[in-house]
């Protein structure tokens, strides 16, 4: 064997140690991760169930008992409670009372309870995710380091955008329904705040990676700032403003609900009312309605936002 | 610089029509949905009665509210009794402590009371008297049996009912005085007794003289030491329940942790299903991808009521909602991640007769691994928010109790307690989040 393959094989070993070394440590810190993951969640569960009212295993025979007061006993009830048509099961109970609540249009034709309900969630969803888009589209501007007037002013907007997200939603509604009385204002409101700062976050990230071309362009010919922010960036970010917006609708209409679960009106309300009086048939049709409407939004929404910005509007945003 | 002229201007039309002519579409379409958003509001503002919502809310709560995040009042009330003596009383569970003696509230010699609102507002009480100092005047308000009375103009800061006279110091309080009692209510800024309640024997010392308590002093309490004397006062105290805050605190974070940890555990296999290049048969693609669809859709709201009542309120529920909700998202952002690898890494394992375990080891792994781990830390990091939220409907954490704080109106100094508790939490979680985003997957995280 020469020398010059003995060195080879020397360094070959060399090579092959190092990378196993490196192998090994990798492999103990995935192991180590893996292990504070495990006792974490061990810990977790433990606590979870040790301050829950029921126990995990306690109760979890019982869940089928629970499950079956959902069932309703006269099936052609669910379509009852949601269309508002007086059921032959009524006792003069709460269960049955699907005609309360019927909003008359003329005539003989009538919104039923649910469904208003259901228009009063939407249009919260949508008159603030509106309302939030016009405000946000504004002090976006102000916030993106390439366009902002001045950095005092596009910090301090930055942070008022943090502040607006991170802030609890409920909180914004409980104190303004001690102003405006309970109802669907005051979730107005609160999501119309916190809309502010989630897509003002996003517009303004949008607004940073733009063409400044444009820009420039109209800065040469002597535009101000508004001029270059209306005719320079404004037509290549309106299409992305719109598909956040968009997506921050489909959040919207299920923030409303909860919010209207806690007091804010609309089908929050009577679906958590319905649940905790185990009402099966009113709780089947809330459940479908409500589901029904999430998807239909959803795809809606998913089906502008394909032809507004193509396949780029699928990348998963927060 | 050229001219144009009409030719030529018809030449330019005639080259570039299809930008001079635009469609009705394109000219008024803008326009249009302008107005049809103009519209919708001018329908919300109808439909909601907003107009006449925000006329008759009651604007002077939102100030008052927004005052007592920040400050507490004390009500001393000077009763006058029918013989002349003015007796002083505190309301119970004032923040003064059981039997104050307030150096803003002094007995003069001729039993008199003055009581200092702030420096330069003052009561002075007096048996048939009630002079009134702010703003530079000094108003006297005759007292006449059962009624409260002032001769001549009122100040504007003073307003005159049936037999009562209510004053309004602004920020420093308000007085409200009738015949036989003056009701006083002086503001402080800042959150009173916060470490000590008023029923501690620590209640009131200075911090100097708590620390050689707690160092060096004789034990208050024989059975214990005064340090975890001290802890249990502080943490059950009974006017800002630090113990239970936290502890609710934790279940929220808690909550977070477990639903999403199992959300990603159980998303994982289930994405690999509905993941198109992964699993070559149609129908399980598309059951799987509906399944989580339906998941995702029924929503965390309807999960949590639904697991509210079947396991009793409690950080149970929450985990459970948010473990099914998150179940369907991951399940749904796996999937996709899967369904953009290169397959090239892949091939090139199966070429060398690896199994089907390994292949997915060596050619799949490495390049969702990123997609994966920054989904999840980004739903995490979403469901600490989210969680409080849902914690309102009984689903365990923090929720409730602010909720609950919320709706008696009376404990707003609280609600800013847990508000900025979460905030900090909220703002931690962002940065420990990237922070383990950047550690784990490098710069690719966004």
């Amino acid at each position: 064997m020469s020398l010059q393959s003995k060195a080879d094989t020397a360094s070959t070993v060399a090579i092959v140690d190092a990378w196993e070394k490196l192998a090994a440590r990798r492999r103990f810190y995935t192991i180590l991760g893996l292990a504070i993951l495990f006792a974490a969640f061990v810990a977790s569960v433990r606590f979870a169930d040790d301050s829950n009212a029921g126990h995990f295993f306690d109760r979890l025979p019982h869940l089928f008992d629970f499950l079956s007061w959902l069932i309703p006993k006269d099936w052609n009830d669910v379509w009852r409670a949601l269309l508002g048509i007086a059921s032959p099961n009524d006792q003069g109970g709460e269960e049955h009372n699907f005609t309360v609540g019927r909003v008359p249009l003329w005539g003989g034709f009538y919104i039923p309870n649910y469904i208003e309900l259901m228009i009063v969630t939407i249009n919260i969803a949508l008159i603030s995710t509106l309302v939030g888009f016009v405000v946000a589209v504004p002090l976006s501007f102000f916030a993106a380091r390439n366009l902002a007037p001045s950095n005092p002013l596009r910090i301090l907007v930055k942070r008022l955008m943090e502040f607006l997200r991170a802030f609890p939603e409920i909180v914004i509604a409980g104190l303004f329904s001690a102003v405006l009385s309970i109802g669907p204002a005051a979730a107005i409101i609160a999501i119309t705040l916190h809309t502010i700062g989630a897509v003002g976050k996003l517009f303004f990230e949008v607004i940073e990676n733009i063409d400044m071309k444009p820009d420039e362009g109209m800065t040469a010919v002597g535009g101000n700032w508004l001029e270059r922010v209306r005719f320079g960036s404004l037509p290549q970010v309106l299409p992305n403003f719109t598909s956040y917006a968009l997506l921050r609708l489909e959040i919207n209409v299920r923030a409303s609900t909860i919010i209207g679960a806690v007091g804010g009106g609309g089908i929050g309300e009577a679906l958590k009312l319905s649940i905790s009086r185990g009402f099966g048939a009113k709780t089947m049709a809330l459940v479908l309605l409500l589901f029904v409407t999430i998807v239909v939004v959803d795809q809606v929404s998913a089906a502008l936002r394909r032809r507004l910005v193509g396949e780029a509007a699928f990348v998963p945003v927060h | 610089m050229t001219v144009l002229d009409a030719s030529a201007l018809r030449d330019l039309e005639s080259r570039h029509a299809h930008l001079l002519h635009r469609s009705f579409r394109q000219r008024f379409g803008g326009l249009m949905m302008l107005c049809g958003i103009l519209l919708y509001c001018l329908y919300s503002a109808w439909f909601f009665d907003l107009p006449k919502l925000v006329a008759e809310g009651h604007w002077e709560r939102l100030g008052i509210y927004l005052r007592q995040w920040i400050s507490y009042d004390v009500q001393p009330v000077f009763r006058i009794g029918s013989d002349g003596t003015i007796a002083t009383r505190y309301p119970r569970f004032n923040p003064l402590g059981d039997d104050p003696h307030p150096d803003w509230v002094s007995t003069n010699p001729d039993g008199s009371v003055t009581v200092q609102v702030s420096g330069s507002k003052t009561v002075h009480v007096a048996r048939k008297q009630v002079d009134v100092t702010a703003y530079g005047v000094t108003t006297p308000v005759r007292l006449e049996g059962e009624n409260a009375k002032v001769d001549g103009p009122l100040p504007g800061w003073m307003t005159a009912y049936e037999d009562t006279i209510s004053v309004d110091l602004g920020f420093a309080g308000d007085v409200s005085i009738s015949g036989d009692q003056v009701k006083v209510r002086k503001r402080f800024l800042g959150w009173p007794n916060f470490i000590f309640d008023t029923q501690s024997p620590f209640f009131d010392k200075p911090a100097g003289e708590v620390l050689r308590l707690i160092i060096s002093g004789e034990r208050l309490d024989k059975s214990q030491s005064n340090l975890s004397l001290a802890f249990e006062n502080f943490w059950n105290n009974s006017a800002w329940q630090h113990g239970d805050i936290w502890v609710k605190l934790f279940q929220t974070i808690v909550m977070a942790f477990l639903g999403t940890l199992l959300g990603a555990v159980f998303a994982f296999p289930a994405a690999f299903l509905a993941a198109r290049n992964m699993t070559s048969s149609h129908l399980v693609n598309q059951a799987m991808k509906r399944f989580f669809d339906f998941l995702r859709s029924v929503d965390m709201l309807i999960w949590a009521l639904f697991l509210t009542r079947a396991f009793g309120p409690g950080p149970l529920a929450g985990s459970g909602a948010i473990f099914l909700t998150e179940w369907g998202t991951l399940g749904k952002l796996y999937a996709e991640g899967l369904e953009n690898i290169d397959n090239k890494p892949r091939e090139g394992i199966q070429s060398t007769g690896a199994s089907t375990v390994l292949t997915h080891r060596y050619g799949v792994m490495p390049q969702v691994m990123p997609v994966i781990v920054g989904q999840t830390l980004y739903q995490w990091e979403s469901n600490v928010r989210g969680a409080t939220i849902i914690g309102a409907v009984g689903a365990g954490g923090i929720g409730l109790k602010l909720w609950e704080a919320m709706r008696t109106n009376a404990n707003w100094a609280n609600v800013c307690y847990m508000v900025l508790l979460i905030l900090i939490v909220v703002f931690l979680f962002d940065m420990a989040s990237s922070a383990l985003r950047s550690r784990l997957i490098g710069d690719r995280s966004r």
